[in-house]
């Protein structure tokens, strides 16, 4: 099982809390997966032209080819301007049109007001399943005060992260298992 | 329609395709080399050739996992191994190459095949080439169109004079030699979305799309508007061929055809456009309206034939070889359309 955690923003440092967090719980619960993080702030991507990504080079092609090998992907995203950060949006546009087929996506939003709880639900989500995500339904929203000074103070928030990185696991296993055994079915 | 030297009367004409990729055969995991797999293409566009069949081609692709990037020189290796059969790129990428260099090379490849060359002209799907020739990617566009327009002109008029933005402007240029009958058939290749077919058609170019999968309907509205804009561009449809180029396997079922080729597609695809095939989406290749021509010869003609009532088409290009096939399976394909298939295609669609 080969796991990306995908910090989607340059700036700021609540989401890569966050995902720290997220990688650190999927390496102790499950040792045998393949845990990766890409953190956007430590890689120079360039904007999307339209190419295939395979003809992108140096980080571009890094992050896109290995967002592309993955089982499952856990977005990290903060929300700017009621909506995701234009590094995540890109990241989107440089893969392929149906880049999530076969793959399980799940998310964790990071924001400085509870009003952007919908965000995620109507602005994330559509560009998941339309790039074909196996998409987590339920996501983990945290607040500007569930953390202090780069660390997450607030329990819940990490209880639910626990939750989101076994459902996260579950589904990963169980739609393997669910295609492969369809794909015996079609007898080729 | 003689423009194109296709003759309706002889119904519809079969060809054959290749990409010129050069991949591992994912059943052993060996890859043959370069020098092999030049070999057996032209020795593919032979037995082609004796089995009656009308049409071959070679692409051109500038990046790992091909192996005829140099697909002028194939195609002039292909003539004069060859008799009847017509031979063509696909597609060249003419934004990247200088229109005049080649129409030397396809004139003169006519010439040596007794006038059976044609040009088909892409865009490119990958893009490395833009960097390895020189050409900037923002171009992608402009530098098509330009030169297109550059090609045609030489093909119609013996002194050109032409100027625009991506090549040193021609006065009463000549360029030369001149094709066997003066003219040489170039089309617009196209990627199965209506846009780009919509500008072959209102440019009066014969059209040759290309197809993965899906449903024979969803490829027959790019055809539709391509006629249609052929016709608001004062060009008579009728008078323009329409090509269509796709996967083909026959096999004894068509379980062993999904079989056989599927390992290929699906392997091929994710070295040289970085995602497989889905396999929910190769199996339903073999439903009747699917435009992918896999299955049982008979199941195949009637495949054809149903496609040929929907589009009225000229001309249908398969390809069979893709991702590391190995050359016998190919060739025993072409004995099977040379034996089974092309006889009943021809059967059914030449008009009396």
């Amino acid at each position: 099982m080969k796991i990306v955690a995908l910090s989607g923003s340059i700036v700021g440092s609540k989401t890569k809390t966050a995902m720290d967090y997220t990688v650190k719980t999927f390496s102790d619960n499950y040792p045998d997966a393949e845990v990766t993080l890409i953190d956007l702030a430590e890689y120079e991507v360039q904007f999307s032209d339209g190419r295939n990504y395979l003809d992108y080079e140096g980080d571009t092609k890094y992050v896109t080819q290995t967002l592309m090998e993955a089982d499952a992907i856990v977005i990290g995203t903060p929300i700017f301007q009621a909506s995701i950060p234009a590094t995540l949006k890109n990241i989107f546009d440089l893969l392929p049109e149906k880049a999530f087929l076969d793959k399980v996506v799940s998310i964790i939003v990071t924001a400085g007001s509870a009003k952007h709880y919908l965000i995620a639900e109507q602005q994330l989500k559509p560009i998941l399943a339309y790039m074909k995500a196996q998409i987590v339904q339920t996501y983990v929203f945290i607040e500007e005060r569930d953390f202090y000074r780069k660390e997450i103070t607030n329990d819940d928030v990490k209880l639910r992260i626990d939750r989101l990185v076994e459902d996260t696991a579950v589904l990963t296993e169980t739609y393997a298992k669910i295609r492969e055994a369809k794909e015996e079915e079609y007898g080729f | 329609m003689e423009n194109y030297r296709i003759d309706p009367k002889k119904g519809l004409e079969f060809g054959l395709y290749t990409l010129g990729d050069h991949l591992p055969d994912p059943t052993t995991g060996d890859r043959i080399s370069a020098e092999q797999r030049i070999n057996e293409i032209i020795e593919l566009a032979k037995l082609a050739d004796q089995a009656g069949i009308d049409f071959f081609s070679v692409g051109e692709s500038h990046q790992e996992f091909f192996a005829t990037q140099a697909h002028a020189v194939v195609l002039s290796a292909i003539a004069q191994a060859t008799k009847n059969i017509k031979i063509a790129s696909s597609s060249t990428i003419i934004s990247t190459s200088d229109p005049v260099r080649v129409y030397e090379n396809f004139a003169t490849i006519d010439l040596i095949s007794n006038g059976r060359a044609e040009i088909v002209a892409g865009r490119a799907s990958r893009v490395g080439l833009f960097d390895l020739l020189g050409y900037d990617i923002r171009d992608y566009e402009e530098l098509f169109e330009e030169k297109f327009d550059l090609l045609r002109k030489i093909n119609e008029e013996e002194v050109v004079n032409w100027s625009g933005h991506y090549r040193a402007p021609l006065k009463d240029a000549k360029v030369l030699p001149r094709p066997k009958n003066g003219f040489l058939p170039i089309w617009r290749a196209v990627g199965g979305t209506p846009a780009s077919a919509i500008k072959a058609g209102y440019a009066g170019v014969p059209m040759f799309m290309a197809h993965l999968g899906g449903p024979v309907s969803v490829f027959k509205r790019t055809i539709d508007a391509y006629r249609e804009a052929a016709q608001q561009g004062g060009h008579n449809p009728d008078e323009l061929p329409v090509a269509t180029a796709g996967f083909f396997y026959a096999a004894e079922s068509s379980q062993q055809a999904l079989r056989d080729m599927y390992p290929h597609i699906n392997e091929g695809m994710k070295r040289t456009n970085g995602r497989g095939f889905p396999k929910q989406h190769f199996a339903q290749g073999v439903d009747p309206h699917n435009v992918m021509n896999i299955g049982t010869p008979q199941e195949i003609i009637e495949k054809i034939l149903y496609q040929h009532e929907q589009y009225g088409h000229q001309r249908y290009i398969a390809q069979i070889d893709f991702g590391g096939m190995p050359f016998e399976k190919v060739a025993k394909n072409i004995e099977i359309i040379g034996t089974e298939i092309l006889p009943a295609i021809k059967k059914y669609t030449a008009k009396k």
